[in-house]
């Protein structure tokens, strides 16, 4: 029986940060499945990585920059296109609370 | 308990590149229709990817070297995730470990005591700004928002200070010294009502007698430096009280009202924001050479204290004279342009310092905006030194170039309000008060000056006030002994 | 033989000596559609006006006497991964239908530039993650060598439909081996670039540091012709490297006498088919005869990769996923009382369980406390595994391996063996963590038909190299070359 890494308040904890909501059932195998494949990153630390360098970048080359030019921006209907959400020329989202 | 206030500073200014920080867009967003001025990068949309704009870290560094800042050679971007409308893509591009610019400092001089305080820099670092929300209805009552894009991927500079700021006169002069030096290094225009200056602070009290630090209170949501000035001093009192009255200070972020003169507990609203920065994959680390942030260091253009110091040395004005002429580039920009066709730069100072500035603030103009330019505020200038018009003449000719735009021998000459200089007809003028007023002579002649005055007075109500005082002094005076 | 069986170097070249037009091959391609695409269901969206539109504009350039362009006339499908301007791009997800993005990913206005046609959109597991299909918001793709099974995944439609003659070339998209699996499984040739030799601009990002574009073709000269065209900087991707590109259909064509092949031996352990054991010797014997010299290598941190993949992978998408919240275009819910449920139940019922399961996993790496412990700590490993790789290199010039580890699996049928899953990941992914280049192309059948891959990997920006290694092995590998049936396996029908 692996011990529990993560718990179900966790689980919640981490379904609001990622803004996702599941109903018990869910929340339930959610927590047993995530149990399960951290035991299985527990593997990782079989490694003595304490001098390795993380690679954060597979590729190593001098910063692309960009001039300082404006070139033209979308067409606001084209902006818009997309949602029927829309008020004039804003885009309309539910009140913050 | 004795108290010490102890005050931080988090400040982001908006980088004048032309376009934005990651994507060709204008950055001259202001008046624009909404969603207008945004592309597939600044929206965020699915598949698009960022590349840097060279003038946005060429500013920053200019920034950062004139705070006195220890550039990193190599400096990363990290993604702060959090959900908001206004940020598309759900997470803003910014910096965490490794800031561009580090350990630097400005010097502040108090106002009083002429104390020079050096103010610790911890960080300046680049980000982008995020886009605007439009409640509809206030606040509490409405049911949706609107959501426009046209402020997404701005470029901005946050600058973070040590919390060595002592008092809200202190918090108030950095600040004011700080949009004097980006607008003297052309980084930001300084404008915190279009929001290129914005401004949070930290504020606690520090135990006198042992030094222990009491709880930190973030403060937002503050318009002006005014606002921040009195923002400062209600939470200070605030926290004072709370103590005196033996209660804790939470430590929470606080909004300032501007209407009600308070700040707003927003614990409610407030979620402890997990923001799991990790390096942002679509952008490779700058590496920054010496080499390049000599050259920025070598070519920064005047700052504010130097250029003081050169108002001082090459116009002899005092330090108070400098000191406010220096306090933004634009007023600085145009006393040198008045100063360079006009010699008497200690009288050019007053005008500027008292009538224009006085008729800007009363008007809410921009200096650049003046209907006086340069040039005319010089034009009057000579015509006083010509005798033409007097000094209380001249305010009244300002006055009217003020409201009207036109130039002051225009004036003078359309109001016929010409100084009169001719000795033959003031003469004639003199006669006729000293023939109708033989009490004041009298007065004069028994050794009241006060008489006198009453004569001069006489002469300037029947030449409407266009005689030139200083000769009909001479005048009455040389009647009266004849 | 029908034109749509051709490959695009053979219809180019009828079109330039106008032995064919690209009107009438167009109309061709699209019978085809007609007649399989019910069956193999590999494309979400087809745009025939616009292409034989297209294709008629093709045609008055040869007419004109104009010069035609590398891949003039030939149709290309494109997973639907990519931003097509003004044609609908859905990712496989529910949360994005209806989505029309307003701008081409680079790619699209490279192959657009090259004459290629855009004849439309193909299915793929939601959001690039999975590997058989299946995962799509709207259907399975099915395998055209036997409609039972799975094509593989992400890219199963854009790899079903060149296996079905439904389309020359694919684009398809390769994050942890969704470009060369499917490939393996459909008998076709894929290749996933070195990370940084495609442009990303326009490519949904699953995870950013792994992604890349790239090729899905009959045979490895139409896989050389594409490379060149797609590849090369791109002033709109900060990640997208400054290096010329070669004439890779040039550099094909060389022999391999000098090639130095490593077989890494973490890759043939208990778990693979013996029908791919047996098929991959054979085709290590054709190297030999071909003059390469093979020896074994070792891939120590090999068995890393596979949680080091998911921590990393995870992680990116939790956060290039986060933008999918309904507020600007895509799916919406219909009820929500403020903004916090309209977040949450757009994403819920928008994204898929895998989807879901995913960002779970790479919010948890990613969260304060854990960080150090996950995502740093893959990021390490993926440096131990990039080594391993970087060590092999330095004495052999390719490494060949099996692309998967079994044939194609039957639809709603995972892999019961665990060890077999395992290697399914373990074949590909450390490539994609790495960031080198790597090849699959068929070498071989099952005995019930199914296609077998072959993988081969080199250095990063070495594709002139596998391409070699991979044409000459086309050239010599004397088996005969089948072609797929597009029905449902046999014994289906006599079961009933």
């Amino acid at each position: 029986m692996t011990e529990k890494i993560i718990t179900k308040k966790e689980v919640e904890y981490v379904a609001k940060l990622a803004k996702l909501e599941f109903n018990e059932e869910e929340k339930e195998e959610f927590t047993s499945q995530l149990n399960s494949i951290l035991d299985y990153f527990k593997k990782l630390n079989e490694l003595d990585t304490e001098k390795v360098e993380p690679t954060a970048y597979v590729i190593s080359m001098p910063t692309l920059l960009n001039n300082d030019e404006v070139k033209p921006s979308l067409l606001q209907k084209e902006v818009l296109h997309n949602s029927k959400y829309i008020k004039k020329d804003y885009f309309k989202v539910p009140k913050i609370m | 308990m004795k108290e010490e206030v102890v005050i931080g500073l988090e400040i982001h200014i908006q980088l004048m590149t032309k376009a934005k920080m990651f994507c060709q867009c204008s950055t001259d967003y202001i008046g624009k229709k909404p969603n207008t001025n945004t592309c597939p990068v600044c929206l965020g949309l699915p598949g698009s990817l960022p590349v840097l704009n060279k003038k946005v870290l060429e500013f920053a560094i200019r920034t950062s070297v004139a705070l006195n800042c220890k550039i990193n050679q190599v400096s990363r971007f990290h993604r702060k995730n959090y959900f908001y409308p206004d940020l598309p893509k759900a997470y803003q591009i910014s910096q965490y470990d490794t800031p561009l610019g580090i350990n630097g400092y400005m010097e502040i001089s108090l106002s009083e005591s002429k104390e020079k305080r050096k103010i610790g820099i911890t960080r300046v670092h680049i980000e982008e700004d995020a886009g605007k929300l439009v409640h509809e209805g206030d606040i509490a009552s409405s049911s949706y928002s609107l959501v426009d894009y046209n402020r997404c991927g701005i470029p901005l500079a946050e600058i973070v200070t040590e919390p060595d700021l002592c008092s809200p006169e202190e918090a108030q002069i950095f600040l004011v010294k700080l949009r004097s030096i980006v607008q003297h290094l052309e980084v930001c225009d300084g404008n915190m009502e279009e929001g290129s200056i914005r401004c949070d602070a930290n504020v606690s009290l520090k135990d006198a007698k042992t030094g222990n630090l009491g709880t930190k209170v973030e403060i937002k949501n503050m318009n002006s430096f005014k606002a921040v000035k009195k923002a400062l001093q209600f939470e200070i009192d605030r926290q004072k009280r709370l103590l005196a009255e033996g209660k804790k200070i939470i430590q929470e972020t606080r909004h300032w009202n501007e209407s009600k003169n308070i700040t707003i507990s927003m614990r409610s609203k407030e979620e402890a924001h997990d923001y799991r920065y990790f390096p942002e994959p679509d952008l490779l680390p700058l590496k920054i050479d010496l080499k390049i942030t000599d050259e920025i260091r070598k070519s920064l253009p005047e700052l504010p204290e130097a250029r003081r110091k050169r108002f001082i040395k090459d116009y002899k004005i005092p330090e108070y004279d400098a000191e406010i002429l220096t306090s933004s580039k634009v007023l600085g920009d145009y006393y040198e342009k008045a100063a360079s066709s006009y010699s008497n730069k200690k009288v050019l100072s007053n005008w500027i310092m008292g009538e224009l500035i006085r008729y800007l603030n009363e008007e809410k103009i921009e200096i650049e905006d003046s209907p006086v330019s340069p040039e005319k505020l010089v034009g009057m200038l000579k015509l006083m030194d010509e005798g033409l018009i007097s000094g209380k003449m001249a305010k009244d000719v300002f006055e009217k170039m003020f409201k009207t735009g036109k130039d002051a021998s225009q004036i003078v000459k359309e109001s016929g309000i010409v100084q009169i200089t001719d000795e033959d007809k003031l003469f004639e003028v003199v006669d006729k008060v000293i023939k109708e007023n033989p009490g004041s002579v009298n007065d004069f002649n028994k050794g009241r000056e006060k008489a006198l005055n009453y004569l001069v007075g006489q002469v300037m109500r029947y030449t409407k006030g266009r005689a030139k005082p200083d000769f009909v002094f001479k005048a009455i005076k040389q009647r009266i002994k004849e | 033989m029908a034109l749509n069986q051709l490959t695009a170097h053979e219809i180019v070249s009828l079109i330039k000596k106008k032995k064919v037009t690209a009107y009438e091959v167009m109309q061709d391609i699209f019978s085809q559609i007609d007649k399989v695409d019910n069956l193999t269901k590999a494309f979400l969206f087809v745009n025939r006006e616009e292409a034989l539109r297209q294709a008629k504009e093709i045609d008055t350039k040869v007419k004109n006497g104009e010069e035609l362009p590398a891949l003039a006339g030939v149709a290309v499908a494109i997973k639907d991964i990519i931003a097509t301007k003004g044609i609908e791009t859905t990712c496989g997800s529910k949360i994005l239908k209806g989505f029309i993005p307003p701008y081409n990913a680079t790619v699209i206005n490279r192959l657009k530039e090259s004459g290629a046609i855009i004849i439309g959109k193909t299915n793929m597991d939601e959001f690039a993650m999975g590997s058989s299909t299946e995962n799509s918001a709207f259907g399975p793709t099915h395998n055209p060598w036997d409609l039972e099974r799975v094509p593989g995944g992400s890219s199963g439609g854009s790899t079903a439909a060149v296996a079905a003659d439904e389309a020359f070339i694919a684009l398809g998209t390769d994050t942890g081996g969704s470009i060369r699996q499917p490939a393996s499984l459909c008998g076709m040739v894929g290749l996933k670039p070195t990370y940084g030799r495609v442009s990303r601009y326009g490519l949904v990002a699953y995870a950013s540091s792994l992604d890349q574009i790239g090729p899905i073709t009959k045979n490895v000269t139409d896989c050389a012709l594409v490379m060149k065209v797609i590849s090369g900087h791109d002033n709109m991707d900060s990640t997208s490297v400054n290096l010329e590109v070669p004439d890779y259909l040039k550099s094909c064509q060389k022999g391999i006498g000098d090639l130095k092949i490593g077989v890494p031996k973490e890759y043939f352990i208990k778990g693979i088919d013996s029908e791919v054991k047996s098929a991959l010797d054979r085709a290590l014997k054709i190297f030999a005869k071909l003059g390469a010299s093979i020896e074994e290598v070792s891939l120590p941190h090999t068995e890393y990769s596979l949680p080091a993949y998911y921590l990393i992978a995870t992680a990116e998408a939790s956060s290039n996923l986060a933008r999918y919240d309904g507020v600007q275009y895509g799916y919406r819910t219909e009820e929500y009382e403020d903004l916090a449920s309209m977040y949450q139940k757009t994403r819920s019922e928008g994204f898929g369980s895998e989807v879901k399961r995913r960002i779970m996993l790479g919010t948890y790496a990613l969260s304060s406390g854990y960080y150090d412990a996950y995502y740093l700590k893959a990021q390490k490993v993926r440096t131990l595994i990039k080594e391993d790789f970087d060590k092999a290199f330095s004495k052999y010039d390719i490494l060949i391996t099996p692309t998967s580890p079994t044939p194609a699996f039957k639809l709603n049928e995972k892999v019961s063996d665990p060890l077999t899953m395992y290697l399914s990941d373990i074949y590909t992914i450390p490539i994609n963590l790495a960031g080198i280049p790597a090849i699959s192309l068929n070498c071989g059948y099952s005995a019930n038909n199914l296609p077998i891959g072959l993988q081969i990997i080199g250095k990063h920006f070495s594709e002139e190299t596998i391409l070699r290694a991979a044409f000459n092995f086309e050239e010599n590998n004397d088996l005969e070359k089948k072609r797929p049936s597009i029905k449902p396996a046999k014994h289906m029908e006599a079961a009933k």
